[in-house]
């Protein structure tokens, strides 16, 4: 009797333990997390993270097809990995940068590159030598439309999954889409036909391309909140 | 009460003549595997269909990471008309899908069913209780497998959660936990009616596994559902993976180490204080490592420190059980070479003590920095999970078989061939893991190494790990068909114990 009231006491008291330290106190804690605001006359702003409702559906792509697995979306700090002198952020990221994400895509694998800051302007994941000739290609929507349907025709060692299943091919009526992907090559469709991404694929693009954690922020050292203010 | 009272009573020799104590003993047994194994075999059985699929959707992922073309663009609702609309439109094999489904159909298809089949012969048997309406435990097994393979098709129809380790969307997971609690319950019952006292090391692991599982796999995934935003969320996941993992599969796999090395060696376990010691330190500490698989992101400092600091107080279970298993077969080590169910066993126990000890070692900051976000963690899940928990799993069922079918196993080479075939290609995976994750991590701590060069460094290790699968499914297609020659009575009827070498003609 004795010793089974120790076992079960045991094992109920460590399992609530095991919840109180790793979910209750950690939700409590970080549950009430803001968005930064700023103080303009009185007026009170928010000003970082924004709810980007208008991506939703290209995150819902982003879920369904398990990118997570091969990609991080979480920038470590200098003593934590080279993350940012590859490019990849200009600060570390931090719980505040995810309070609107239902789903934060933290990863735990870079098969890929971290995205956590693809869309911004200054992510980058090859070195830029002032000196050298080679300029990497600018990341825009038809880069990155390019990159899903063919990585290797953009990047050649690519193992990242190709996703035609994304696009349509279809048959020239007339003028040539706008969004028609600039194929060359084994890749190029037959004449008269062209590549167009299917609403799933542009909707993915917009979500990678507001993909921006970069706005500095007081917790973080170094990233000098002020100067973002203006 | 002494050590030896505790442990389960060996195997009775041949028995002596007046029906003595031994008799009436080998009766119960055989009264009780007779009322476990409708129920114990259909658990069993479905839990190798399960391994098959995971054999199947392991070897293609492997094959996309050197061949990223591979059944990328493949969809299966090309092979069948009308499911336009249906839970079967638009299933793909591409990568992002096919890992979860792999995963899942592995810890939740083969691992837990094999594990609960396990978990409730050996809970029989230890508490001497007969099952009742094996029916109940049946319905179980159903009602989490509808909501399994609705949970897979789902995922490979892109409705995830997107949350890592708790795919399956909210109503499968429903079904999957009701069928659960079935099963839950009739375990907790047959301790409930045990008229074995006190209870033995190994029915202290069983229900402490039986209870986390329902409340972790219930309370992350209400998580889901609610949702919780921002990071917890993905808290939470980690936690519930870790649970799954480093307790729930943990425990049943030491429960049935803990009963089966004694029992087929016929001595008693080394120290009954070592194995309370140790299971102390396992409650108290394993369920505080989760966070581990968060370290170096955007969560407090306080958190990653609790779980690395408890993560290196586990090396106390780990001290007491290794050396418990092992000092208990002291003197026995050729039975390594006899029999099936110590070789195998033994196996997932040295597994073990590396797995520990690797995640020790890695979840140190100055370690975990160059390895967090590479294959490296894949390479210890396999450890664990294959090298460790499945082998065990395989060494259980080459015992339990024959005492719910009343016949041996066919033949000693079959075995011997899902022996080499499982432990050198579980091996080869998680080396060939391992090292991809240490020469991609190697790369990626190095800035001057762009990204290419990671690629390539990390690429160079994947052929391995497809020939793994390829030497994995040798393994499970021979044990599978040995298991169905057993389904059907093929084997050796009423014949003695089916070893690899009689006993007493040692091999070394
Ligand atoms: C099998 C792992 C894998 C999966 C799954 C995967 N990727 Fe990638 N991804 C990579 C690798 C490797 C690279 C680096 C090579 C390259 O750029 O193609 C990469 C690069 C990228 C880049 C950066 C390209 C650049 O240099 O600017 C983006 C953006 C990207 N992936 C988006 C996605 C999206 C969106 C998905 C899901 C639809 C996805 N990836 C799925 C492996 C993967």
């Amino acid at each position: 009797m004795n010793r089974s009231f120790n076992l079960f006491a045991g094992i109920i008291g460590s399992f609530a333990l095991s919840c109180y330290a790793l979910v209750l106190l950690p939700k409590q804690q970080l549950g009430g997390l803001q968005p930064q605001t700023v103080e303009d006359e009185g007026k009170i702003t928010e000003i970082y993270p924004i709810n980007n409702v208008a991506v939703e559906k290209g995150r819902a792509v982003y879920a369904s097809e398990g990118c997570f697995y091969c990609h991080t979306q979480q920038v470590r700090d200098e003593q934590n990995g080279t993350d940012l002198e590859r490019g990849w952020g200009v600060r570390r990221t931090v719980a505040r940068d995810y309070i609107f994400d239902t789903t934060p895509f933290l990863g735990s694998n870079r098969v890929g590159p971290d995205l956590a800051n693809v869309g911004s302007t200054k992510w980058r994941n090859e070195p830029v030598d002032e000196n050298s000739k080679y300029k990497p290609a600018k990341r825009d929507a038809a880069w990155q439309l390019l990159h899903l349907y063919a990585p290797r025709t953009v990047i050649k060692s690519s193992n990242m999954p190709p996703y035609r299943y994304l696009f349509e091919n279809k048959k020239i009526s007339g003028q040539r889409s706008v969004d028609a992907l600039a194929l060359t090559g084994s890749d190029a469709p037959e004449p008269g036909y062209e590549v167009v991404p299917k609403p799933a694929a542009k909707a993915l693009v917009a979500y990678l391309l507001s993909l921006d954690k970069s706005h500095p922020l007081k917790e973080v050292k170094g990233s000098a909140p002020e100067v973002a203010a203006k | 009460m002494t050590a030896a009272a505790l442990a389960p009573t060996p195997t009775a020799a041949s028995a002596p003549e007046a029906p003595s104590a031994a008799q009436v003993q080998a009766a119960e047994r055989a009264a009780i595997d007779a009322s476990a194994s409708g129920p114990v075999l259909f658990f069993f059985s479905n839990a190798i269909l399960w391994l098959l699929l995971a054999t199947v959707l392991g070897f293609i992922t492997s094959i996309q990471l050197h061949h990223p073309g591979f059944l990328a663009n493949f969809s299966i609702v090309s092979l069948l008309p009308f499911t336009e609309g249906s839970l079967l439109a638009d299933l793909r094999l591409t990568y992002g899908r096919a890992l979860p489904a792999y995963t899942n159909a592995l810890g939740y298809g083969w691992a837990t069913l094999s594990g609960m089949g396990v978990a409730i012969w050996l809970l029989a048997r230890l508490c001497r209780v007969r099952i009742k309406v094996p029916g109940v435990l049946i319905t179980g097994a159903i009602f989490w497998q509808v909501g399994l393979t609705v949970g897979i098709l789902q995922i490979l129809g892109g409705k995830t959660t997107g949350v890592e380790g708790l795919e399956i969307p909210g109503s499968a997971a429903v079904l999957m936990l009701f069928g659960y609690l079935l099963v839950g319950l009739w375990g907790a019952l047959i301790f409930g009616y045990r008229r074995q006292a006190p209870a033995y090391i190994s029915v202290w692991y069983l229900l402490a596994a039986l209870f986390w599982f329902p409340w972790t796999f219930g309370l992350a995934h209400l998580a889901v559902a609610l949702p919780v935003q921002g990071v917890v969320q993905s808290l939470i996941a980690a936690w519930a993976a870790q649970n799954f993992l480093n307790v729930f599969i943990t425990a049943i796999g030491l429960a049935a180490a803990y009963y089966l090395i004694p029992k087929v060696i016929g001595r008693p376990i080394h120290s009954y204080h070592l194995a309370s010691t140790g299971f102390g330190a396992f409650i108290l500490f394993s369920g505080l490592t989760g966070a581990v698989r968060l370290s170096g992101g955007p969560l407090p400092a306080w958190l990653i420190t609790l779980s690395i600091a408890a993560t290196i107080l586990l090396l106390v279970q780990l001290a007491t059980v290794s050396t418990n298993l092992l000092l208990t077969m002291r003197g026995q080590h050729h039975m390594v070479y006899h029999s099936p169910t110590v070789r195998f066993t033994i196996f997932g126990v040295i597994s073990f003590t590396i797995a520990s000890v690797v995640g020790l070692l890695s979840s140190l900051r100055s370690v975990d920095r160059l390895l967090h976000f590479t294959f490296f963690q894949s390479a210890q899940t396999h450890l664990l999970l294959y090298a460790f928990f499945s082998m065990v799993m395989f060494g259980a069922i080459y015992y339990i078989l024959p005492r719910l079918l009343g016949c041996e196993w066919l033949s000693s080479s079959l075995i011997s061939w899902h022996f080499l075939a499982s432990a050198y290609g579980g091996g080869v995976l998680v080396v060939g893991l391992a090292l991809s994750g240490i020469a991609g991590g190697a790369a990626l701590a190095n800035p001057e190494s762009i990204f290419s060069q990671v690629i390539e460094d990390s690429s160079r290790y994947y052929v391995a790990s497809t020939l793994a699968w390829g030497m994995i499914g040798i393994g499970h297609v021979i044990f599978a068909l040995h298991f169905l020659l057993m389904l059907f009575r093929i084997g050796q009827p009423g014949g003695e114990p089916t070893l690899f070498a009689p006993i007493g003609e040692e091999k070394h």
